[in-house]
């Protein structure tokens, strides 16, 4: 990889009910100079899948490759994690913490003791939703 | 020294000074306990978390034809029905008809009577579901029909068990995860789950009640409440620190509140993997600074006030003794400490941001004479151990 700045980009790729054809994450390895880190992916032939990734690489060739992907018909979301934390349902009790292993979920001010959500720390890996007593973390899957 | 009737007629002309639980620690520490006695007239504490011993008396009202109701199921959540015609007692752990519990190891118990409360205290629309022996004055035997916490003549949380005192902390020294009212416990001591608002928490500012007993006018979810009994389990003699304060469960209290009243962010259906359905809720009490005793007990902070680590794999389920060691608040929330040499990381199962709302709420609803005080018509008792459950055969004696 050369040296220009590097970024990472949180996205989830929902795909249609068909086969794409194609080693999407490959190519975007391979063609597009990308890193991909996979949180999680469920992909069958000819049924609805996901797979939820952080992309690591120059902006420009990120853009490139999430093109190339939309060409295939394949939806591409940047706007949320497949775990949404519901601040109107979280009551700040803090049982998620210990079990975040990121500290993605943690005590935000010391004083007032609420619970903050860093999203681009969260891998998704769910165990908030295990552990949630009051519904506030949810998976869209 | 100040009465509850002079408190109480500041209050009402708006002039009284009101502080919460935290903000009461550093005042005191500089305006010095004298001074700070004779100048703030309420300390306002509060508390938010699970407590199973809630539910609630609801009045359905009369059908035509007449119905006594003997079995009764809202949202497919059964309530208890052997009283009055009409009548049925919702109990937030009760688990929702079909619910496999545990069959299937965790269960998830995603719906129950908590959550029924929250629906209707969020003025959602419900199922009643009631089946009957029918009786000459009252001949239907079936209905099925729908209604909000609106239709309903009363609507009374009525909670046997609140407010602990203290309580137990939780780990797991064995070497599989367990699943309990504490939460997830991973094995050997991973984690570990606490359960007090601590410092701001209304038992833990008045150690030994006393001002705090049958009758005190208590805030109940956003309604007006008061103490109508000691609660169950209420074990007041136990060990305490120099401060007076509980080192373990201690006392508790029997609450109840118009629940048509109360705000539904303080009333949440809890779902607790592995263990069951439950109820949180935020309660909150005024402290009337009657003397420097009851205000020194009220500048009682994190850490000073210990809990004990119980062994949830093996000690809690067994009722024995042990204890695996004592850690103060401060240390809990600090989000890790040490046990036998080991580094558990500590997680709370009750919220302390909406306590210190809770107290905010109850502090400005006092400032504005919105809110009086009540003085106890009799206090909880102070030297009451508990008795355990022993198994005998019929007619042995103990």
């Amino acid at each position: 990889m050369n040296t220009a700045e590097l970024i990472t980009k949180r996205v989830i790729l929902n795909f249609p009910k068909f086969n794409a054809g194609q080693p999407i994450l490959t190519k975007l390895i391979k063609e597009f100079d990308l890193e991909i880190n996979i949180y999680r992916a469920r992909v069958t032939p000819n049924k609805e899948g996901y797979i939820a990734i952080d992309i690591i690489g120059e902006e420009s060739l990120i853009e490139e490759g999430l093109d190339f992907i939309e060409s295939l018909n394949v939806d591409v979301d940047l706007a949320m994690n497949s775990l949404l934390w519901d601040q109107d349902r979280c009551v700040g009790c803090g049982n998620c913490v210990p079990h975040c292993p990121t500290g993605a979920l943690h005590v935000g001010d010391q004083r007032s003791r609420q619970i903050a959500f860093h999203r681009n720390l969260c891998v998704e890996c769910l165990s908030c939703v295990e552990n949630c007593p009051f519904g506030a973390c949810v998976s869209i899957f | 020294m100040k009465t509850y009737e002079e408190i109480n007629s500041r209050i009402e002309s708006g002039e009284a000074v009101v502080l919460t639980a935290d903000e009461i620690i550093d005042y005191v520490d500089k305006e010095g306990l004298d001074k700070a006695a004779a100048e703030v007239d309420v300390v306002t504490t509060a508390t938010f978390g699970t407590m199973c011993s809630s539910g609630c008396f609801l009045n359905f009202g009369h059908s035509k034809p007449k119905m006594r109701m003997s079995e009764v199921w809202i949202d497919d959540v059964m309530a208890y029905a052997g009283i009055a015609a009409v009548d049925a007692y919702l109990g937030a752990t009760q688990l929702r008809h079909n619910d496999p519990a545990n069959m299937y190891y965790p269960g998830d118990f995603r719906y129950g009577g908590g959550h029924v409360i929250e629906k209707l205290v969020a003025g959602e629309e419900v199922q009643l579901f009631a089946l009957s022996y029918g009786t000459d004055e009252y001949p239907l035997k079936e209905i099925r029909t729908y209604f909000t916490i609106d239709d309903l003549n009363q609507a009374i949380m009525t909670n046997p068990r609140n407010c602990y005192q203290n309580y137990n902390v939780a780990v797991n020294c064995s070497d599989k995860t367990i699943y309990t009212y504490l939460g997830e416990l991973k094995p050997n001591m991973a984690n570990l789950t606490y359960s007090s608002a601590g410092q701001l928490s209304p038992l833990l500012n008045d150690p030994l009640y006393r001002t705090i007993g049958i009758g005190t006018s208590v805030w109940l979810a956003g309604a007006r409440g008061h103490v109508y009994a000691e609660g169950t389990q209420h074990a007041s003699d136990c060990l305490r620190g120099d401060n007076d304060v509980p080192m373990e469960g201690a006392g508790t209290l029997g609450l109840t509140g118009n629940m048509k009243k109360m705000d539904s962010e303080f009333v949440r259906g809890v779902s607790l993997k592995g263990y069951g359905a439950s109820l949180a809720l935020g309660v909150g009490i005024p402290i009337p600074i009657l003397d420097k005793e009851i205000l020194r007990h009220c500048t009682v902070r994190d850490s000073e006030i210990f809990a004990e680590v119980i062994d949830y794999s093996s000690t809690y389920p067994e009722r024995g003794g042990d204890i695996v060691g004592r850690v103060s608040y401060a240390d809990l929330r600090s989000g890790e400490v040490e046990l036998d040499g080991k580094t558990v990381a500590a997680g709370s199962m009750s919220s302390y941001s909406k306590a210190l709302k809770i107290s905010e709420i109850l502090k400005e609803e006092i400032k504005q004479g919105a809110f009086l005080l009540s003085k106890p018509i009799r206090n909880l008792p102070v030297n009451q151990g508990m008795t355990p459950l022993d198994v005998r055969a019929q007619g042995e004696k103990k």
